[in-house]
């Protein structure tokens, strides 16, 4: 056991520790905190929106308030530092080396995020997760707004210093027996994600400078009434948060990548075609940035350009769906909580995926931009595919990091709630926007067909909210009392498919 | 990796890459004719501000809140903004457009028959963004 929390140490060596596991499992605690702090955020916007007319939250400027802070929470602050837990555990093991190639970078870049979280969370900024200029500049109050961007400077900075660690240590520190080819593909997800956070935030990094000279008053770039200009704002936004999606998504993919082929007791169909959709993927997510802004009075042939490079990503997550059902093909499969999350994930993957080519289509865009529709086909993203990859990989190094097993009917209640919860919160959300409901709204006008769907979504989302108390409960319950795991093999799968969970590296 | 043939991955992958090839030339189709404003459109300046929408039509009026056009014409709106981003949306033709201050774009529609459609805001634009509404009404054509 690679924590040996059934031999509890004191929590001061855990937290100055700079072993990966230990900076594996602080990460892992707060994105789990982070969790449950931001997933309260929306169960308070879905109850105000059950009817039109002020509910329970006073006013709009609240609401606004409570709407940027859970989208940037929920991506920086538990998506983000969730992966990197996953990251630290695997991939120095995976790529035989005793740690991070740099550990006390690695604690750094951890340390680095409360901090900003505390920024966030105290400020409560009410521009967005996208932080509109010129609205953030000339109308956005302070201090909530520059406490926000601060804090989005210093998160920045955190991801860049843990994306050169994982690439270092993938392309460096791997043992020298090992090709580049037998890295296994959780590892090769976090290189590829890792090289585009390090091509794409710097942009934002800078533009994020520019908004906070541009608050300060002494600098007019995106601000017109200085002369500066809002959609290059976007545009350096987009540049770097459109393969932000992707930064998100690999490791989720390369966390499924590990959990189907042990659970199908089956190798993976292809590792090579998995390698080359991730290496493919983490290139033509720089062609696409621009398809968040058609409606901002771009020209037909940038349009057609952008509506081109969205779509060429198809085909890359296309091949890992291919391969996903390719590898359960005939397999023996054992539904565990894990491998349930893994396909549930696939699943709402694949139905994200498609409704992203709707949106890409350029006329079709008109009818979904700002709408519901596009809310709607985010969550499917984040919620269905990340999260719900990222909640399998949970639950299957629980017993890696505890020791122990979580209650296996409560992880398989958690699953079937939170599909149910999600596929009535967003698919919903899809049609509702067809009908025109933009989003970001504190009412909205007493149209029959809003008020149905509204409900059927916060009915939803209420219901996902029960499943991750359901999980909250299970872990901290199951890593206390929860009856010790095999760790030779803690899911029975049996054969040479387990994952050699007695694999660790020595506190030094 | 096992010594199996690729194939049928081939055959997805060709399948995937036609299907967008088809969805983009479409697409591409759709959007150039949505693009070419007819030449005989009238202009109506729309204006943006926190927290309405205010029309100028060429002869001179002005409206703020409500629109009134006639059917069978087309009407090319400019779409500008006086502080921060909005965007203008008739739901009902697909009409949007963000009002940018600094800019003005272009969209146009030809109502085709009588009736009152929403007129909404669908870029974030502050503390009453969800009420940001007006009303288009269409009327008989007058000759």
């Amino acid at each position: 056991m690679v924590l040996e929390l059934q031999k509890p140490r004191p929590v001061w060596q855990i937290m100055f520790s700079t072993h990966h596991t230990d900076v594996g499992l602080l990460y892992l605690i707060m994105s789990i905190a982070f969790l449950f702090m931001g997933g309260t955020l929306p169960l308070l916007i879905r109850a105000e929106l059950f009817f039109p007319g002020a509910q329970v939250i006073a006013d709009s400027m609240t609401f606004n308030r409570i709407f940027t802070v859970h989208g940037t929470t929920l991506i920086f602050l538990f998506l983000l530092p969730s992966a990197s837990a996953v990251g630290n555990y695997f991939v120095p093991i995976m790529v035989r080396y005793k740690d991070m190639a740099y550990p006390k970078l690695n604690a750094i870049a951890f340390w680095m995020i409360p901090p900003a979280g505390a920024l966030i969370w105290l400020g409560f900024a009410d521009f967005t997760w996208y932080a509109t200029p010129p609205y953030s500049i000339i109308s956005s109050p302070g201090p909530a707004a520059d406490m926000w961007i601060f804090g989005l400077k210093i998160l920045g900075i955190s991801s860049v210093l843990g994306a050169i660690n994982f690439v270092v240590t993938i392309l460096k520190c791997k043992h020298p027996d090992m090709s580049i080819g037998q890295v296994p593909l959780l590892a090769w997800a976090f290189l590829s994600s890792s090289l585009i956070v390090i091509v794409a935030i710097p942009t934002f990094a800078a533009a994020l400078l520019m908004l906070l000279t541009d608050r300060l008053g002494v600098t007019g770039f995106f601000n017109p009434a200085m002369g500066g200009d809002p959609i290059a704002y976007a545009h350096l936004f987009w540049f770097t948060f459109h393969p932000e999606v992707y930064v998100l998504v690999i490791p989720a993919i390369g966390m499924m990548y590990e959990i189907i082929p042990r659970f199908s007791r089956k190798p993976i169909f292809s590792k090579s075609s998995g390698i080359f959709a991730f290496v493919l993927l983490s290139v033509v997510s720089f062609s696409s940035w621009a398809h968040h802004m058609y409606a901002t009075g771009m020209s037909f042939t940038e349009k057609t350009v952008f509506m081109l490079g969205t779509l060429a990503a198809v085909p890359a997550s296309g091949m890992h769906v291919f391969n996903f059902v390719a590898t359960m093909w005939n397999g023996r499969i054992k539904f565990l909580t894990p491998m349930m999350w893994s396909i549930g994930g696939i699943a709402l993957f694949f139905s994200a995926g498609a409704g992203g080519v709707a949106n890409a289509a350029m006329p079709l865009d008109f009818t979904t931009h700002d709408t519901y529709w596009v809310v709607g086909h985010f969550h499917l993203f984040v919620m269905g595919t990340i999260a719900f990859g990222t909640i399998g990989f949970i639950y299957y190094m629980f017993p890696y990091v505890t020791g122990r097993m979580y209650n296996e009917t409560a992880g398989k209640i958690h699953f079937i709630l939170s599909f149910i919860g999600t596929v009535l919160v967003f698919f919903t959300q899809h049609v509702l926007g067809l009908y025109g409901m933009p989003r970001r709204i504190f009412d909205y006008p007493e149209i029959p067909e809003w008020i149905v769907m509204n409900q059927i979504a916060t009915v939803g989302a209420m219901i996902i909210g029960v499943s991750m108390l359901i999980f909250l409960i299970n872990l901290i319950h199951s890593s206390a009392k929860g009856k010790p795991a095999d760790i030779h093999d803690p899911f029975g799968l049996g054969g040479k498919y387990y994952y050699p969970f007695e694999s660790k590296n020595p506190h030094h | 990796m096992g010594h199996h043939s690729n194939w049928p991955e081939w055959i997805y992958v060709g399948v995937i890459i036609a299907l967008m090839c088809w969805v983009g030339a479409e697409a591409w189709n759709v959007e150039r004719l949505v693009d070419h404003v007819p030449a005989d459109a009238e202009t109506i300046i729309v204006t943006g501000q926190q927290w309405f929408w205010t029309f100028e039509h060429e002869d001179g009026t002005v409206e703020t809140g409500t629109l009134h056009v006639e059917a069978g014409k087309a009407y090319k709106f400019e779409v500008v903004s006086k502080d921060v981003n909005h965007s203008f949306n008739i739901h009902d033709y697909v009409v949007l457009m963000d009002a940018v201050p600094g800019r003005v774009n272009v969209v146009w529609f030809a109502p085709d028959k009588a009736g009152e459609h929403d007129i909404q805001c669908r870029e974030y634009c502050g503390l009453i963004h969800y009420n940001m509404r007006g009303k288009l009404i269409v009327e008989e054509p007058s000759a």
